[in-house]
């Protein structure tokens, strides 16, 4: 459990590190590290690997926005049946269950404004027992997954010191 | 014309300015020899200087040191260690740890008074001994023992004239550790000589094997103990210049005298950064002791692969690989790894006679840095013809 956990920490913040950098970092076996990773990764507690991209800079200008959904929750389901009319649609990117005065909060993605508000107003507000939307456009991104999108400061120390 | 003091004529200037003046010039250099943690300090922390100067908090305090902070001192060590301290006059804060330890030497040295120190040690240690009149009495160490030395080479080299004892693990370079009964035993040997134990624990957090034992904490101990410690290391605030001492009444008293019309206090900005420290930077610090093993076992396993024995560091962020078996002096190894590979280590000897055979690899520094600078390394070792057949 231990060890899964050391490693999850790892990949998490790096997942194209190697099982062999990962079996010397926490000083493992190497078999052990890769049995690990490939229970984690059949039972889905890893899901998949990514990068974190900073699509501005790479000049991709897609639009995301965040819609906060009012639901009206059902006997037996509650949110859930809702929840996956929306999180199938290609277009979302997140759904979260969230609590205060929206039930939840979907990140929605499309290449522009129009395309993404479109998208709301014919395809997300229309599912059934949704009640209401409000959309926030995302004018920046300053940190996305504990990634600070800006150049990282220089390292000011003394190349030597005591 | 009139001339420095003999005394300080006698200490030279520290051997690892020559590396800095080569590093200078150079370009694509990787450091492993920074003696500071490569995180910056916590930005809670920061944010909380920030405020405190939004607050106009600028003035003096007390020649002690923020009430506040020492007593949250007091409840630090309390909490780690069961150890007990009075914030009102057994807690000094100081500029660093390096303050605390030239008071604590002024403190108690009379001219011609002996202080003992296991070498390899930081370097600071002889030379403030020296200025404070005292003479610096060394016990080598080497990696065969831990660089924790024998009980009978520490009974040797204590004589009438020795005043205090200097005890420092984790230790920076060699990142060895002491164990309870290694340093009890040298208690209870200061404590038949009625001598001092100094003994600086600013890498005390940043253990990684093993408990950290605070020496204060030991029998018998308290009563001769000054124990150094400050923010530097565990909570990556080497900048700020804040540390602090715990002694006894009597001793504290003293170096708080000589603090106060030396230093008067401690910046208050450092002070008031310290207390969030304190407060709400412990997630900081097991966050960054978590990634430092991780290198270390990193590093430790890349000297050791590439035919560099290293005995494992448990604490401190630094590995002190031996070189003796390239044929090299500390000295051109490190100058030939410098020029040829641009990797900068620092070598042993600049910690003492016994640190020669060795070098000081820092591993605060990037996981990427240090997968680059092994690599170097390796192909430098390998490049040696001393190397071939020897390793």
């Amino acid at each position: 459990m231990n060890d899964l956990h050391d490693i999850l920490k790892i990949l998490e913040k790096d997942g194209r590190i190697t099982s062999s950098q990962i079996a010397d970092m926490l000083q493992k076996p190497l078999e052990d590290v890769e049995r690990v990773i490939a229970g984690a990764e059949a039972s889905g507690v890893i899901r998949r690997y990514k990068a974190v991209v900073d699509w501005e800079k790479a000049g991709d200008h897609r639009v995301a926005a965040f819609i906060d959904v009012k639901v009206t929750p059902t006997r037996g389901v509650g949110f859930d049946d809702v929840a996956e009319r929306i999180y199938n649609f290609r277009e979302v990117v997140s759904v979260y269950l969230v609590s205060g005065e929206y039930d939840l909060r979907v990140v929605v993605e499309g290449s522009t404004m129009q395309e993404v508000a479109n998208f709301v107003s014919q395809k997300l507000a229309t599912v059934d027992r949704v009640q209401s939307t409000a959309s926030h456009f995302v004018l920046k991104r300053y940190k996305e997954d504990r990634e600070i999108f800006a150049d990282a400061p220089p390292d000011h120390r003394l190349a030597v010191t005591p | 014309m009139t001339s420095i003091s003999k005394n300080v004529q006698s200490v030279s200037a520290s051997g690892i300015r020559k590396f800095f003046d080569i590093v200078a010039e150079m370009k694509d250099v990787i450091s492993l020899g920074v003696g500071e943690p490569d995180f910056v300090t916590p930005w809670r922390m920061r944010e909380a200087c920030i405020y405190s100067l939004e607050q106009g908090r600028t003035n003096y305090t007390s020649n002690w040191g923020l009430l506040e902070l020492r007593q949250l001192i007091a409840q630090h060590l309390q909490n780690l260690y069961k150890v007990s301290y009075t914030p009102e006059n057994e807690i000094l804060v100081t500029v660093g740890v390096s303050e605390a330890l030239d008071l604590a030497l002024r403190a108690i040295v009379d001219p011609g008074d002996e202080v003992i120190l296991f070498e390899p040690c930081y370097v600071s240690y002889a030379p403030c001994v020296t200025f404070a009149g005292g003479v610096p009495v060394t016990v080598e160490t080497s990696a065969e023992t831990g660089f924790v030395p024998s009980l009978e080479a520490v009974r040797k080299a204590i004589t009438p004239r020795t005043k205090a004892i200097m005890l420092s693990y984790p230790s920076n370079p060699t990142g060895a550790t002491a164990d309870r009964k290694s340093l009890q035993d040298i208690v209870n040997l200061a404590r038949e000589a009625d001598i001092f134990i100094i003994s600086d624990e600013i890498y005390d957090r940043l253990t990684y094997v093993g408990e950290h034992v605070c020496v204060s904490s030991l029998e018998g101990a308290r009563e001769r103990t000054i124990l150094l410690n400050g923010f530097s290391k565990a909570y990556a605030m080497t900048g700020w210049r804040i540390g602090y001492a715990c002694a006894p009444p009597e001793v504290a008293e003293s170096m708080m005298k000589i603090h106060q019309y030396v230093a008067l206090c401690a910046p208050i900005t450092a002070q008031e950064t310290a207390i969030e420290a304190l407060s709400a930077g412990e997630q900081s610090v097991q966050d960054m002791r978590a990634e430092y093993n991780m290198r270390r076992r990193l590093i430790v396993k890349r000297f050791n692969d590439c035919g560099l024995s290293c005995s494992e560091p448990r604490g401190a962020f630094y590995a002190f690989p031996s070189v003796k078996k390239t044929g090299l002096s500390s000295e051109e190894f490190s100058e030939r790894l410098l020029h040829s590979k641009h990797v900068v280590v620092v070598p042993g000897n600049a910690f003492g006679a016994s640190g020669e055979g060795y070098v000081r690899a820092a591993y605060a520094t990037s996981f990427e840095k240090i997968e680059e600078a092994m690599q170097r390394i390796g192909e430098f070792v390998e490049s040696l013809p001393q190397a071939v057949g020897a390793l």
